[in-house]
């Protein structure tokens, strides 16, 4: 089905985001610029991008430690996320939680995760809110390869099933679990897997944006109407290491520049919209532009922007009276 | 007043607060029982009754039973939390939480925290502590410790049937990740209960007994070993203030440094292991706060340090006993 | 002069009271005492009190041993002349305790009075506890501010010797709803009128402490075929003065440390608040709806730390025989508020007590009740 111009051009423009925003990051981190472990999502746009565009702040998704891409298309603020992941006061979550633990409830988003196979179960929980209150709302959980051998993983696909939730195991395979390979450490299939729990179960190629929303497309619709959890596993690569200091020296030598010439997934948007005469180059060269401009402000004010202070230290532990 | 249970109590708060706000609800593994079963729906109301009858009346929308899934419908209770429902999760055996710990401790506790303030994650997690069942080693730990270790987290251990009700409803009501640890071994004492609802407050401990002689501090079931330790030595004109914490954390630090310093000498009575529990993080905190007026060094009577035992001659010798604690309390008197 | 021996047994001070313990005797054995004479403090878990003598007479032995633990009905003191021996004494005794024993068998299956509930025109709860059966209007105790139907323990069960009597707990108090309405004296004598309605009470003798009082004045000025006669003990409503000290200390303290000196301020003797006293007062304050009941009463009955309603005027239109009792130490409510009241008010002022002469002057208000609901 058709997206319309203005959605294909905020699909994009998404896209476009988040491939700026992990850029910048990559660049500021090796800088010496940022604290802690970062995780970065370029290469794998589509996957977020294609689900999320289906969703409004009532659907509720929750993220893996590379957490950026699924915040940004989930509309949160990438002002808020570069000075969180600067460790600034401003940021999304006061520079409390990091890059890792990169959240905004008031959009869906239940946060990037720290723990391997912590979203399946709070998306559950999400899920049984959308039902008990009739929100019409869906949940979302976007598990990585190595997520998906997590016992809180399996456990979710049970309970989301018996449960009957409106509920999404989205599997982002990128090929590795931090070093080890996907293709070694899964046993079966994971569309093998969801069926095994009685869900549908797709794949899909998750460098090229229509299949991904195409796809995503069916299993929120199942999920909103009352027909139960589905798993969608999507084959994504991730462009840089698994953190930022990783030189993935376990892949293939041209295993990204490969995949990248031919399989990037906003050089195949662009092809495809290009040749279909949907939006023309020129249209799209701005985007790009305007996306690096405004990535590179978000940069610029993070670093100005100042850090939390001591009495920051031990505020919000708790929200009742302690 | 009537006299009700301590189990009757706790399904009084369950019920009362489940007909005021239609986002209580209640999870965990038969909370109702029959679950898909042909024969007795709510057949269990929980492994010792506790839930029964809420089923029937709130529905099975409101009442989930789960399958054996710890950390998934832990997980779930913490994401429904976060995102609108003010869950009610049993944790059967709190010796199960090592399948779902980073639900509680990881994610649950630290939503707040580390997502600058923009999370509320009311979940309450009832569970199930203490030894003298017979139950063993994987049945029968208090482990509240571990708990009271996790900043973000709240823990609460009522000492009667009384102190349950106004105890649970309070953590329904408050917005943060609550552990309500229930003691198996208390189930059929009874209390003096109002019928209407009422909440207590955290962070206030409770003082049941008053002397001048010993302070003797403690929490949860050992509240009334305590009690009667007191009312026995009274009659020998040794005078016990009795301090029950009510909850570990918040803790009640106000009183506890104001008992001990009235009296000087000090007994603290946790049945959980000794290593890093709350005798340990009172006697500390007695120690830096008010040193100069001890009379002499703190007694903690606690479990021993080795796993609960299953033979009933064991068991008994690992509860902390009334005899245990009157020999510290005469121990601290110089008189043991 | 019949010669005949009389027991001393464990009152009982309200429903709840099993047992209690003579703290200390205030007589020797040997001495002459008359009926209504203080001879022994007695301490229960509720509440600690003097012990006024049932009868007159020689002291012959004092059973009770201070410090022991005695049901109610044991045996505290034998009373004689001296022309009866020892020896009848023994065998007194030996038989009373026998007597005691089948008794408290019985008693532990007897059936208690229990409180019971209506439902008011409004729909609210009014719970109550009736006891005794009598000819003529029933006595209806009302209780003050944060108070219930237990506040009676030393006075229902006296008049319910004589009459039908009723101790009732005000919206926002004991077992009651705790929609207060408006929340001032005017509320609470409708909430009484309703209940009397759904009672089918047409009169009844009024006995109201402190707000209580003012409720009872107000009903028996306003609706005087309701009112067969009303004693006021510590009336509000005689004067703008009232203790926000108190008020406000009881609605505040929620450490039963800091709420000791406030309840310590109701009575001339602090030794009768318990510490059981002081829970049930903390248990009472953490039901859901008190805490906002109590500060909308204080609101209403006590704006800017004075009384809103100032019934002195009242006086004149009761046509019930009516009297005042205040205790002269009261730190609640100035005892000189009784003072210059118009017409020919009958005042009793009791030198030895504070804003509680029902219970600190139990037997002789007892009397004053008993003679004005005659």
């Amino acid at each position: 089905m058709q997206l319309s111009r203005d959605d294909l051009i905020k699909a994009y423009k998404r896209m476009r985001t988040i491939r700026e925003f992990e850029d910048a990051v990559h660049d500021e981190f090796s800088a010496g610029n940022i604290p802690g472990f970062v995780h970065l999502y370029a290469g794998e746009e589509a996957s977020g991008v294609g689900v999320c565009m289906h969703l409004e702040d009532r659907d509720v998704i929750a993220s893996t430690h590379r957490g950026h891409g699924h915040c940004i298309a989930k509309g949160c603020d990438e002002q808020g996320m570069m000075q969180e992941i600067f460790g600034k006061k401003d940021g999304l979550c006061g520079g409390k939680g990091g890059s890792m633990h990169i959240a905004d409830l008031s959009k869906g988003m239940m946060g990037a995760n720290g723990i391997v196979g912590g979203g399946p179960p709070l998306i559950c929980g999400a899920a049984l809110t959308a039902k008990t209150l009739k929100t019409g709302g869906v949940a979302i959980a976007f598990v990585g390869d190595g997520g998906s051998n997590q016992g809180t993983t399996f456990e979710s696909y049970n309970l989301a099933k018996v449960w009957n939730l409106p509920a999404i195991f989205i599997v982002e395979d990128n090929g590795y679990a931090e070093s080890t390979a996907s293709k070694w450490s899964v046993g079966g299939s994971q569309v093998g897997r969801g069926k095994g729990f009685g869900m549908p179960a797709i794949e899909v190629d998750g460098s090229d944006f229509f299949a991904v929303y195409e796809a995503a497309r069916e299993v929120i619709d199942r999920a909103r109407s009352g027909g139960g959890p589905s798993l969608m596993h999507v084959k994504v690569m991730r462009y840089y290491g698994h953190f930022e200091g990783d030189a993935a020296t376990y892949k293939a030598a041209d295993e990204v520049a490969k995949y990248k010439a031919t399989n990037d997934p906003l050089s195949v948007f662009r092809n495809r919209v290009t040749q279909a005469h949907l939006l023309d180059s020129k249209t799209l060269d701005e985007i790009d532009k305007e996306c690096k401009q405004r990535i590179q402000q978000c940069v610029a004010t993070a670093k100005s922007s100042s850090m939390p202070t001591e009495a920051d230290l031990l505020t919000d532990v708790y929200t009742s009276a302690y | 007043m009537a006299k009700k249970t301590y189990r009757q109590a706790i399904n009084e708060a369950l019920r009362q607060e489940m007909e005021r706000d239609h986002r209580v609800i209640i999870m965990g593994e038969d909370v109702a029982g029959g679950l898909g079963a042909p024969g007795e729906q709510d057949a269990w109301g929980g492994p010792l009754g506790v839930t029964k009858g809420l089923m029937p009346k709130f529905g099975r929308d409101r009442v989930l039973d789960t399958p054996i899934t710890e950390s998934a419908f832990i997980g779930a209770a913490a994401g429904a939390a976060a995102t609108g429902l003010r869950p009610v999760a049993e944790l059967m055996f709190v010796d199960f939480l090592g399948v779902c710990f980073d639900q509680i401790f990881n994610q649950a506790a630290k939503f707040k925290y580390m997502f600058g303030g923009k999370a509320v994650t009311p979940m309450v997690i009832r569970t199930m502590y203490g030894a003298g069942f017979r139950a063993a080693s994987q049945h029968s730990q208090c482990l509240y410790p571990l708990f009271t270790h996790i900043p973000g987290l709240k823990v609460v251990l009522p000492s009667n049937a009384y102190e349950a009700k106004g105890l649970l409803a309070q953590s329904i009501r408050d917005d943060d990740p609550v552990i309500f640890f229930e003691h198996k071994a208390m189930y059929d004492e009874t209390a003096e209960v109002p019928d209407d609802p009422y909440t207590i407050p955290f962070g206030e401990a409770n003082v049941t007994r008053e002397g001048d002689d010993v302070t003797i501090i403690t929490m949860g079931r050992m509240v009334n070993f305590c009690n009667q330790v007191a009312d026995k030595l009274a009659k020998e004109k040794i005078g016990c203030t009795v301090v029950d914490l009510r909850t570990t954390s918040p803790l009640d630090t106000e009183t506890v440094l104001e008992t001990a310093s009235e009296t000087g000498r000090v007994v603290v009575v946790d049945e959980s292991h000794p290593r890093c529990n709350m005798a340990a993080d009172i006697s500390a905190l007695i120690c830096s706060e008010a040193f100069d007026d001890l009379k002499g060094p703190i007694k903690m009577v606690t479990a021993p340090h080795c796993p609960v035992p299953f033979s009933p001659a064991l068991e008994d010798l690992y509860v902390p006993s009334p005899a245990k604690i009157e020999a510290a309390v005469r121990a601290v008197m110089g008189k043991g | 002069m019949a010669s005949e021996i009389h027991s001393i047994v464990m009152p009982k001070w309200g429903l709840a009271m099993e047992e209690g313990i003579v703290t200390a005797w205030q007589i020797d054995a040997g001495a002459t005492i008359a009926k209504g004479q203080e001879i022994a403090d007695i301490e229960t878990s509720k509440i600690a009190n003097v012990f006024e003598s049932p009868v007159s007479g020689k002291v012959r032995r004092l059973v009770a041993q201070p410090g022991e633990t005695l049901p109610v009905g044991a045996l505290l003191a034998v009373v004689a002349d001296d022309a009866i021996g020892d020896a009848d004494i023994d065998a007194y005794v030996a038989k009373f305790n026998e007597a005691l024993k089948e008794m408290l068998a019985a008693r532990a299956s007897e059936k208690k009075p229990e409180p019971e509930s209506v439902e008011i025109a409004g729909g609210r709860k009014i719970r109550y506890l009736k006891l005794g059966v009598g000819e003529g209007p029933p006595v209806v105790f009302i209780h003050g501010f944060g108070g219930d139907l237990n506040n009676w323990l030393f006075n229902q069960e006296a008049l319910a010797e004589t009459h039908t009597t009723y101790a009732i707990d005000l919206p926002g108090h004991g077992g009651s709803s705790k929609d207060v309405g408006a929340g001032g004296v005017g509320a609470m004598t409708s909430a009484l009128v309703a209940w009397m309605t759904a009672m089918k009470i047409d009169s009844a003798h009024l006995v109201g402490h402190s707000m209580g009082g003012a409720v009872a004045l107000l009903l028996a000025s306003t609706q005087t075929a309701k009112v067969a006669s009303a004693t006021l003990i510590c009336p509000a409503g005689l004067g703008p003065e009232i203790s926000m000290e108190y008020i406000n200390g009881f609605i505040e303290m929620s450490r039963g440390k800091k709420l000791e000196p406030i309840l310590q301020m109701l009575v001339a003797n602090p030794a009768l608040v318990t510490r059981d006293m002081i829970e049930d007062v903390l248990k009472f304050k953490r039901i859901d709806g008190v805490d906002a009941a109590l500060k909308k009463m204080r609101d209403t009955m006590f704006p800017g730390g004075e009384q809103a309603a100032i019934l002195r005027d009242a006086f004149d239109n009761v046509k019930a025989p009516l009297q005042v009792i205040v205790g002269a130490q009261d730190r609640v409510l100035p005892a000189a508020h009784a003072k210059s009241l118009p017409g020919n008010v009958k005042v009793q002022v009791f030198d030895n007590a504070g804003h509680m002469p029902h219970m600190e002057a139990a037997s002789d208000v007892n009397r004053l009740i008993a003679e004005i609901a005659r």
